[in-house]
């Protein structure tokens, strides 16, 4: 058990960051949200999933929608509203909240309606990175109700999907309310078990993003080689080195979908990798032939500064690393890749497990 | 031929460039009136017999607007008005600024109805009754400059426009700064750079006005440009409007003189003037920009910046002993009254560099009571504060070239940790001139296009000719021309597929042979 200080809330946000690949929105705004909003209620605590009590009803929260949308139309407290919201509709109380993704901002989202109601965060999410849709959770790969749902947007607008008949059908009527909300709207699911976190649940995630950032904010600090600690403290690969030299994006059905062309450098130079996105990195291809695909995790990092780059930030001349991490293991079952397996979407390659050299 | 004139906070320099070939430079006082400073030191390079060699251009590169910031000096009393209600109100505007840059400027803000959503509908429709009431809250406040920042103005900027309509009409004397035309998607950077836009804009009269003058009053017949912070040119009437364009086009100046002086093309560049030093890192040539949200002051920003950090030492620098403290206070302007080298009571950082020999003006024998001691350790501890600062823009460890230009370079000495050695260019003390003077012409498009009826490729080509079209009438080479930045923003959600492209493009301006 610990308790967020705001120096672990900068480390998060960058580690929140790395696992992120891109997506999940910008883990800087994620973070003054949650500084803004302990500074105003007071202290949120982490709790191992090994703490929970069997009465416990954890309650996943997070945000959804574009992350082009969020760095300018940013949240307020619609995840706050979202709980109450299904609190209201199913007559009970939550005892404490689980991030749905570590990756950007999401990782920081619980900590929002934490602080208001001073309830605790369990140390893990649904996913060990990011993932741009909402069905992708391993919660549900592994059985855990995906409904009810209560959705929320900054203008007092809140719906509840009380029943599908499939997590992808959460997920598209939920897209569509949060197109219609403007992009950007926030949910809460209904509770879990502390059984049912500890199996179906990355764990430790919150801690493993807080090593990550703390590593690279101290190679920074030291002049070290901020890519060297990360792997360090999460093992990985580079994959690439080198000059951003075309972007191509486009906002549609709710994602942030694009390209991102590299020009080689270093180890690299002659050669063009492309990595393309559906709010996360999800393919990155070197002269055409995949070097790694998700669930294996593609981050985008400033080559000198180790610092995460979303893939709202990529612009025309960045120097960045793209660095390989392999997937947690409950995505690289069979029933794990038939939710987010490389066909899930779109691509017509099979997944092959990153080796670290 | 082209002048480059740098003014510092302490002295301007200046530059007559023919070609590569340098014909005449000077260093005067910057002086308090600053069309006279200008006027003098262009006389200094153009005796009054080849006044019409023919020059094309004047190019002035301030540190006016950074030192201002730095020091909190002479800005505007200023507010900001953001259209947003009921979104994004969690993080108010300057939420993440340092307390006392937010004091500086008083820092008022005011949360009104309006924004866009991402697809163009309004988030809510802006009530005119709320603008004026904040309007005049402002007026009551004694508010000098406002900042009117909507929630995706870069797609829709109707409601900022009506917003500043309201705001002119209400009160008339308060300068306004628009988001829209200052920076990018992410409204809190945005908001940051227009703010820091809008509090600098009654410093930018006065300074753009004084240098017109004195290229006016020369009958020059030149072109006026001043230098933006990515190395481009911008004409004088766009720099009054936009002053924070400016800010940091020093550091960029002297590091770009810098690489042309010394050819050396990978180094850190240490630019120390009268009162601040501005450190940066050349790759190949140019200052490297910051690939993440850059700080001013240390307010995040996100519009296209060299990545540099500046320290307050400076020739002008104020020394206290006992303890020994250097800056951040300095007699800038005052250096040749207030310093003890010219019978003045304040002892400064020239002073102690006089006192060691570093170099050689004022009168020494008035530093007589400055102990050894005191020397040694003021001395020590500038160079302490240059480490510092080179080693946070490093990356790795290995020792790196260091570069020293500026007036004050003599204040540093040539044993640096981290550096592998240290140059002091020949015409190094008027590098930020010299790169003024070689800057090129930028040119910007930017346009939304219906990809319906065109590719993307074609959307891209049309949005780079355009740029290019422009660079080129503004005076730049057609050979050089090219391009340093393209964003796009998508505009999903309307019949057509439609985004918005913007091409940044940069050329030399054409040598005279």
């Amino acid at each position: 058990m610990w308790q967020v200080t705001e120096e672990d809330l900068l480390s998060i946000s960058i580690g929140a960051g790395i696992l992120g690949t891109g997506g999940g929105g910008n883990p800087y705004i994620g973070m003054l949200r949650a500084r803004e909003t302990i500074r105003q209620y007071g202290p949120v605590t982490v709790l191992s999933a090994d703490d929970l009590q069997d009465t416990d009803k954890i309650v996943c929260v997070g945000g959804i929608g574009a992350p082009t949308v969020g760095i300018e139309k940013v949240r307020g407290k619609q995840s706050y509203d979202a709980l109450v919201a299904l609190e209201n509709h199913l007559n009970v109380k939550a005892t404490a909240l689980i991030s749905n993704e570590i990756g950007g901002s999401n990782s920081l989202e619980p900590l929002i309606p934490a602080a208001i109601s001073g309830l605790p965060v369990v140390d893990a999410d649904g996913m060990g990175r990011a993932f741009p849709e909402f069905q992708m959770k391993t919660f549900f790969v592994y059985g855990v109700p995906y409904a009810p749902m209560a959705i929320a947007d900054e203008k007092g607008n809140v719906a509840i999907i009380p029943k599908a008949i499939t997590s992808k059908w959460v997920e598209r009527i939920a897209r569509s309310i949060t197109i219609q909300m403007g992009s950007v709207a926030c949910y809460a699911l209904a509770p879990m078990t502390a059984t049912q976190v500890r199996d179906t649940a990355v764990k430790d995630s919150l801690t493993l993003s807080k090593k990550l950032g703390e590593s690279v904010r101290s190679a920074n600090k030291t002049k070290s080689d901020p890519i060297n600690a990360m792997l360090k403290v999460n093992p990985g690969k580079v994959l690439y080195e080198g000059k951003i030299s075309g972007l191509q994006r486009k906002t549609t059905q709710g994602f942030a979908r694009g390209e991102v062309t590299v020009d080689g450098s270093g180890d690299f130079a002659g050669t063009v990798m492309t990595i393309e996105f559906q709010n996360e990195n999800l393919i990155a291809r070197i002269e055409n032939e995949v070097v790694c695909v998700v669930p294996d995790l593609i981050s985008i990092v400033d080559s000198e500064r180790g610092e995460p780059i979303t893939t709202e930030l990529l612009r025309y001349g960045f120097r960045i690393t793209v660095i390989g991490f392999p997937s947690p293991d409950l995505w690289t079952t069979k029933e794990g890749l038939q939710v987010v397996g490389p066909s899930c979407f779109g691509y017509e390659v099979d997944y092959t497990p990153l080796v670290l050299t | 031929m082209r002048i480059g004139i740098d003014v510092g906070g302490t002295n301007t320099d200046s530059v007559l460039i023919d070609g590569t070939q340098i014909v005449r430079k000077s260093k005067t006082t910057t002086t308090e009136d600053i069309t006279n400073g200008v006027k003098n030191s262009l006389h200094a390079i153009l005796p009054s017999e080849e006044k019409n060699l023919g020059v094309d251009a004047v190019m002035i590169g301030t540190t006016h607007f950074t030192n201002a910031l730095l020091q909190k000096n002479g800005l505007a009393t200023t507010a900001a008005l953001r259209l947003c209600l009921p979104a994004t109100q969690m993080l108010p505007p300057m939420v993440d600024w340092p307390k006392e840059m937010k004091e500086s400027i008083k820092g008022y803000t005011y949360l009104v109805d309006g924004g866009f959503e991402f697809d163009g509908r309004e988030i809510s429709t802006i009530d005119k009754g709320q603008i004026r009431r904040a309007a005049d809250d402002m007026a009551n406040k004694g508010v000098e400059a406002i900042s009117i920042s909507g929630i995706f103005s870069s797609v829709d900027p109707t409601q900022e426009q009506i917003a500043a309509q309201i705001i002119q009409e209400e009160t008339p004397h308060i300068k306004i700064s628009m988001s829209h035309e200052i920076g990018r998607v992410g409204v809190l950077e945005r908001e940051n750079a227009t703010i820091l836009n809008a509090c600098l804009s009654t410093t930018s009269d006065s300074v753009v006005g004084a240098f017109k003058k004195a290229v006016e009053e020369l009958n020059l017949g030149s072109a006026l440009f001043l230098t933006q912070n990515d190395g481009t040119l911008m004409d004088a009437d766009f720099a009054t409007k936009y002053p924070v364009y400016s800010i940091s086009s020093g550091p960029t100046n002297s590091m770009r003189g810098a690489a042309f002086l010394t050819g050396i093309q990978n180094a850190i560049v240490a630019d120390v003037g009268g009162t601040s030093t501005d450190v940066g890192i050349l790759r190949n040539g140019f200052p490297r920009e910051s690939s993440i949200a850059v700080e001013i002051g240390g307010i995040r920003t996100n519009f296209r910046m060299p990545d540099v950090l500046s320290i307050a030492l400076g020739g002008g620098s104020v020394v206290n002993t006992s303890p020994i403290t250097i800056g951040p206070e300095s007699v800038g302007l005052q250096l040749t009254q207030q310093s003890l080298l010219f019978g003045g009571s304040i002892r400064t950082a020239t002073d102690m560099a006089a006192a060691a020999g570093l170099v050689n003006i004022g009168n020494k024998t008035l530093l007589s009571e400055i102990s050894e001691e005191d020397i040694k350790s003021s001395l020590n501890m500038m160079n302490v504060m240059t480490e510092d600062v080179i080693d946070r823009l490093k990356f790795n460890a290995d020792d790196i070239p260091v570069i020293l230009v500026g007036g004050g370079h003599f204040l540093i000495g040539d044993d640096l940790a981290g550096a592998s050695e240290v140059l002091r260019p020949e015409n190094g003390e008027i590098a930020n001139a010299i790169g003024a003077a070689i800057a090129q012409v930028g040119g910007q498009s930017e346009s939304v296009y219906s990809l319906a009826e065109i590719s993307r490729e074609e959307a891209l080509s049309a949005a780079t000719e355009e740029a290019k079209k422009r660079a080129i009438s503004a005076g730049a080479n057609p050979k050089t021309v090219m391009v340093v930045d393209v964003e796009e923003i998508p505009l999903t959600y309307l019949p057509s597929n439609a985004i918005r492209i913007r091409v940044k493009v940069v050329g030399d301006i054409p040598e005279i042979s």
